[in-house]
């Protein structure tokens, strides 16, 4: 893991007392809310529905186990007992009081911690495969670049009002694990045809209100050029960007308006003056913040070790689980574990001060002390032997994160919804709950198979409804509660929109009509397809006439 | 006379900001010897004003191009930017152009929405002078240009610099 040195510290440390006196102005009067909420928000900190929230950032989804001990202890003493891991590497606090934030922030940076530009119109936290590191597919660990993007991106002078914000993803495996054609800028690692590292560029995705497939400016970006190139993006949505409608104000409106090649063009006149010898990053900073990055000692484990084999071959639910929440390792003999944050009856994403704490000690035990958060708001512990799974699957078992579920219906993303958050136009946690209360028979869960379900209380899709196979997305209908259902989404390479199936329904009735959803995808399917393979093969109309019947014959 | 930071100091400003309406009656224009005129004016009063006997500089809107004030940089004292709200970033870029791109290195000053808790990001990019909204405490403004430690001297061109373990890079390579 990074360490910070001196001036990384110095920075978070400077941070910190400069809100706290932003924040002791502003108490006393000398600083009138409106100058004080962009302050405040690119310190993560929001007035929510009931309460304030505090965002803090999880740069790359990387923890190490004294971060993670310490989020614990802000959860218990400064919160009610649990945080939220969001669907961008944050966590967030949704009970904390408004002015013990900066003190909140001191504790944070006492473990290289800080919520800076976790919100506002700015360069947010950049995010990764959690699988970073340890993925067998990996062309470039991701991390080192994801490390010189956070500094150069933390207080970057030129880009602290931009016109929206603004979100960086970064991927280093064949497959795209960090949905990057859904980020402002998403940098996809690949190799030139000589062989040099680079990253394959894509700008203007993203969900909420417009939602667009990224498109991509750059085949391929040596890495060296890596933040000449991202200079030269910024600073023409800075100056060109709209901010005269703050919906139509992301960089995906600029770059529609100025079509891809023309904002290719733009970016590419910008670089001109920038690119070259005086101002790339030097391979020995590579070297330097790879070293960092170093995978931990692994010892001679093996896959046919008997602690392993034993078990899985004698125990049905440690046999599911390895099927569901071990992926392959690039070590031999090691495993990447998922430990679920998707529990039937608890919000996703959530995790209480003694799960965290937990998983803190599980970290340090089996895996080089080191934890991953996913954008699929789970934890991972990203190199375990597999002769110790049983023993871990034990302990996580008896904490509740042992949940065999992964990449499962029941494995849902979730905003936090009407519940928390002042935006939202529709609960989205009672919904879930719903659906996993229905669903919660794992002998149909594992016949069903690979099905993401995503479901967002508002057009802003934190929930990433749009990506989901299954989107769920919240409305309001004069003050009424409403979900539109699409279906049809998907991330990774063959990342798509989903399409509405038709008109919303009432929460009472989303179980019935993924019920039925479902039922249409067991009849239909092939030996070994998968739901959205089938979806593809069939196309949306079984699938409406199911839910719509007559309705949907009518409509047509 | 309304108080500016200037180089990190309290100083009178010397330099009067002459509105769109004002240029529109130019020969009833006040004689302060120090004019900022809007660029979309300069061209056209910049001889009349001259004559007179006043030096001049030029104001900058946020969506005014660095390019345009180009060929006037070498005539001029000093260059105003002007923000319309502090949340919008734009002048940011503009500053940073005329430093590293146009090697502009008399003043530039920040005019408008200019708050204390900007002046630090501000200042990074290339501004040395600040013009503070009539609200803020001035004196208080001062200690904002020492909120962060990593500073470079008040003298060095700023430039977007990685932080922490990264090296900073080369300015002149900006070229």
């Amino acid at each position: 893991m990074y360490r910070y040195n001196e001036t990384d510290q110095r920075l978070v440390d400077d941070r910190v007392r400069q809100f706290r006196d932003q924040m002791q102005r502003h108490l006393d009067g000398k600083l009138s809310e409106d100058d004080f909420r962009p302050l405040r928000l690119q310190n993560g900190l929001y007035l929510q529905r009931h309460a304030p929230m505090l965002r803090v950032a999880i740069p790359y989804g990387t923890l190490s186990s004294m971060q993670l001990r310490m989020l614990a202890h802000i959860a218990r003493t400064w919160d009610r007992g649990y945080g939220h891991f969001t669907t961008r590497s944050n966590i967030q606090f949704n009970w904390v009081r408004f002015a013990d934030v900066p003190d909140i922030l001191a504790l944070l940076a006492t473990v290289q911690m800080h919520a800076i530009q976790t919100s506002g119109n700015c360069i947010r936290n950049i995010t990764t495969d959690q699988f970073a590191g340890v993925a067998r597919d990996e062309i470039l660990d991701p991390r080192p670049y994801c490390e010189i993007v956070r500094q150069w991106s933390a207080l970057a002078p030129e880009f602290q009002f931009l016109p929206r914000k603004f979100k960086i993803a970064i991927a280093g495996g064949e497959e795209d694990r960090a949905a990057v054609r859904f980020h402002d800028i998403g940098a996809k690692a690949c190799r030139s045809d000589q062989g040099e590292p680079g990253f394959e560029i894509f700008v203007g995705g993203g969900l909420g209100r417009t939602p667009m497939v990224g498109h991509c400016i750059k085949p391929f970006l040596p890495r060296a050029e890596l933040l000449n190139y991202f200079e030269a993006i910024l600073r023409v949505y800075n100056r060109y960007g709209r901010r005269d409608n703050k919906y139509k104000a992301r960089i995906k409106i600029l770059v529609k308006d100025l079509s891809v090649e023309g904002f290719a063009r733009e970016v590419d006149a910008e670089w001109r003056h920038t690119r070259g010898a005086g101002s790339l990053i030097p391979e020995s900073t590579f070297a330097t913040m790879e070293a960092f990055f170093a995978p931990p000692a692994y010892a001679d484990a093996r896959a046919t070790d008997l602690a392993f084999v034993a078990p899985r071959a004698e125990n049905r639910p440690f046999a599911r689980w390895v099927e569901r929440n071990v992926a392959p390792h690039r070590h031999p003999g090691y495993g990447i574990v998922t430990l679920s944050l998707k529990k039937t009856g608890v919000p996703p994403g959530d995790a209480t001060a003694d799960q965290m704490d937990r998983v803190a000690e599980l970290a340090e035990r089996f895996s080089a002390g080191e934890i991953r958060v996913s954008h699929e708001q789970n934890l991972i512990l990203p190199n375990v032997p597999l002769r110790d799974l049983y023993a871990l699957w034990e302990i996580a078992r008896r904490s509740g994160l042992a949940t065999p579920n992964i990449g499962l219906l029941t494995d849902v993303v979730c905003c936090p919804g009407g519940d928390f958050c002042a935006l939202a136009n529709a609960k989205s946690l009672p919904v879930a709950a719903a659906i996993q209360a229905r669903f919660d028979d794992l002998d149909y869960l594992f016949d069903l198979g690979p099905l993401e379900l995503n479901i967002s209380g508002c057009v802003n899709a934190c929930g990433h409804h749009h990506i989901g196979h299954i989107g769920i997305l919240g409305v309001d209908k004069n003050n009424e509660e409403w979900y539109q259902v699409t279906l049809g989404g998907s991330e990774g390479k063959h990342s798509r929109l989903g399409r509405v199936i038709g008109p919303s329904f009432a929460a009472s009735d989303i179980p019935d009509v993924i019920e039925r959803i479902l039922q249409v995808y067991l009849r239909e399917r092939l030996a070994e397809e998968c739901f959205i393979d089938t979806l593809d093969r069939i196309g949306l109309t079984p699938f409406k006439l199911a839910v719509y019947g007559e309705r949907h014959e009518a409509a047509h | 006379m309304k108080p500016l930071i200037k180089d990190g100091r309290i100083v009178a400003d010397e330099w009067s900001l002459l509105s769109h309406e004002a240029l529109d009656d130019i020969d009833l224009t006040p004689a302060g010897p120090r004019q900022i005129v809007p660029l979309a004016h300069y061209r056209t009063h910049a001889e009349v004003l001259r004559t007179q006997g006043h030096r001049i500089a030029i104001l900058l809107g946020p969506d005014d191009e660095p390019d345009a004030v180009a060929p006037y940089l070498a005539d001029i004292a000093l260059v105003a930017i002007h923000f319309p709200s502090f949340t919008d970033g734009r002048g940011y870029s503009t500053a940073r152009l005329l430093r590293v791109r146009f090697n502009f290195s008399a003043e530039i000053r920040a005019v408008g929405d200019i708050l204390r808790d900007q002046l630090y990001f501000l200042h990074r990019c290339g501004f040395d002078a600040f013009s503070l909204r009539a609200d803020q405490d001035v004196n208080a403004a001062l200690s904002a240009f020492d909120d962060y430690a990593w500073a470079p001297d008040f003298g060095a061109l700023p430039r977007t610099a990685p932080k922490g373990s990264l090296p900073l890079r080369d300015p002149a390579a900006d070229k």
